[in-house]
């Protein structure tokens, strides 16, 4: 994806490219705390049903992933894992921070043990605030985040700022 | 954000820990297979690792602590009403469970009691949230043993309950409802007869479950048999919950040792055991449970006593010296909170038990010598929630 990466790719071909990355998002579940049931909820439940979005939510590895939710409270310990997660995902990829845990350490702001904000350790691009979230209000985050991936330019993917559900 | 020296320490011991279990393992005969600290069969951060003789687990050891949050530090910093807020996500499953017990203690302590009414809805409450932790338990077993099905079957069903406790409460996951005194809310209208087929859906699930997966050979293969757990040793560890009424000790402390506050006595059920303490007894005795709750709800909906729903309590609330220990029957096991108070606006000590840790505990014990595929089936029907265990 050499000329990808470069931005020297003609627009048309770029946006074909962004259509089927926006319609084919491989979402590995890092299903840490709470947030996981509504997650769960959200990718395997008939309710709510991600699937119809153009989301497939069974990657068996990070390795076949486009996307990762980091859903619920990631703590010192678990830190390394996390990174060490987001570091095997093939480029390009996308973060979720879903819940006050994995945005700011949420009701555990005070805890010696949380980490506050995997954004400290990995990029995220979509906020997902709550405690935990919707179901509904993960699927909102999962189609701005496809909308931004259809009009991507990849060049500058880096630059924008990341977006806060609701 | 300034990373100070005592969280470097806390993640360089953290690391050596780790470091010691592999070193453990692999210096030995063998193979180690690690699972975990994310996979899909520990319900969320438990690391498991395994040394292996070929297909055969020689010894397997839990490791437990990343999902800890620190619950019993943070309980000394809040106000009792806030601690309500965070005790809720302890077992995320079965959150309004959670809270009970310590309100309980509380409300010990403070010798107030909820009035009949707000007695009868907190345990109705209480039976949903179990009915929301072990619906997800009959799908996500099937999960772990590859029937996927079963597992969206119980998702749908469980959507039923969460909107009933969401109805009520206003929350769908964390309900944040039970109060020192009684409740924050009445009953919405409506929401007495939306419950009955609400429950009327439960009990269809359990039916289904019972024809889709417990008569189904392949699944009776997987698990009749496996990971026995003889009634000794399970007491020995101090487990509780279904995991030791699956071994045939007739125990349910919300049948033995209700504390007041809670009116189990107004409802007629029953308490199921099995002998076989094997993975099939376990599930088979939380299908049961389910269908009990169902029932439970179902008698107690129909004797909701009218009256206030919250006791005459002060409005800053401060708890007199004392120590007060309340332990209820929760979705997962005995749960417990040991709280201790100096008369102050925050507790001064909460310790609390819960159920997981003890049941987990006896992973060791029960993998030596079984297969890989058995783990998954065994963790899968021990049925631990990881905020359970760490806090």
């Amino acid at each position: 994806m050499g000329l990808v990466e470069s931005g020297k790719l003609p627009k048309p071909l770029t946006q074909l490219l962004s259509l089927s990355r926006k319609y084919s998002l491989w979402v590995y579940q890092w299903g840490l705390a709470c947030c996981a049931i509504e997650m769960g909820s959200a990718f395997a439940s008939p309710r709510y049903d991600v699937m119809r979005l153009g989301v497939i939510p069974f990657p068996a590895s990070p390795r076949q992933a486009d996307l990762v939710v980091i859903s619920g409270t990631v703590t010192d310990k678990m830190a390394p894992a996390v990174k060490r997660l987001y570091d095997q995902m093939p480029d390009p990829k996308y973060v979720i921070s879903m819940g006050s845990c994995a945005n700011c350490g949420g009701p555990y702001w005070d805890s010696y043990s949380v980490t506050k904000g995997v954004d400290q350790i990995i990029p995220v691009d979509v906020y997902v605030p709550g405690c935990p979230p919707r179901p509904e209000a993960l699927l909102e985050g999962i189609v701005l985040l496809q909308e931004r991936i259809g009009r991507e330019d990849m060049a500058d993917r880096w630059k924008g700022d990341p977006i806060v559900v609701g | 954000m300034t990373v100070t020296d005592s969280q470097k320490m806390a993640y360089v011991a953290a690391q050596a820990a780790d470091a010691r279990v592999n070193l453990q393992f692999e210096t030995e005969d063998g193979m180690t297979l690690n699972m975990g600290p994310q996979h899909p069969a520990t319900h969320g951060t438990l690391r498991i690792v395994a040394q292996l003789d070929g297909e055969q687990v020689v010894r397997c050891e839990p490791i437990p602590g990343y999902m800890h949050r620190g619950y019993e530090k943070l309980c000394e910093v809040r106000t009792y009403p806030q601690v309500t807020t965070l005790i809720n996500r302890i077992d995320w499953l079965g959150s309004f469970a959670n809270e009970v017990p310590f309100i309980l203690a509380a409300e010990k302590l403070m010798d107030v009691e909820a009035p009949p009414r707000a007695q009868v809805i907190r345990t109705i409450l209480f039976e949903l949230s179990r009915l929301g932790n072990i619906s997800l338990f009959l799908g996500d077993l099937g999960i772990q043993l590859g029937g996927i099905t079963i597992g969206f079957y119980a998702f749908r069903d469980r959507e039923f309950v969460l909107n009933q406790i969401e109805a009520a409460t206003g929350g769908r996951f964390h309900p944040n409802f039970d109060r020192i005194g009684g409740l924050k809310d009445d009953l919405p209208k409506g929401w007495i007869a939306e419950t009955h087929l609400a429950m009327e859906r439960m009990r269809r699930l359990c039916d289904e479950f019972e024809e889709l997966v417990l008569g189904n050979e392949i699944f009776q293969a997987r698990t009749r048999g496996i990971g026995v757990i003889p009634t000794d040793i399970a007491t020995s560890y101090g487990m509780s919950g279904a995991n030791l009424r699956a071994t045939g000790v007739d125990w349910d402390l919300r049948r033995d040792a209700c504390p007041p506050g809670l009116s189990y006595d107004l409802a007629d059920w029953k308490v199921w055991t099995h002998p076989d303490g094997d993975s099939y007894a376990r599930t088979w005795i939380r299908l049961q449970e389910v269908r009990e709750s169902t029932h439970i709800v179902d008698q107690l909906l129909d004797s909701i006593p009218a009256g206030p729903i919250m006791a005459k309590v002060p409005r800053i609330i401060k708890v007199p010296e004392g120590e007060a220990w309340v332990a209820t029957e929760n979705p997962l096991g005995e749960m417990g909170y040991y709280v201790v108070s100096k008369g102050d606006l925050v507790p001064f000590r909460v310790k609390i038990r819960s159920a997981s840790f003890n049941n987990i505990s006896v992973v060791p014990w029960v993998t030596r010598g079984v297969f890989v595929p058995d783990v998954i089936t065994i963790l899968a029907s021990l049925y631990f929630i990881l905020g359970d265990i760490d806090r």
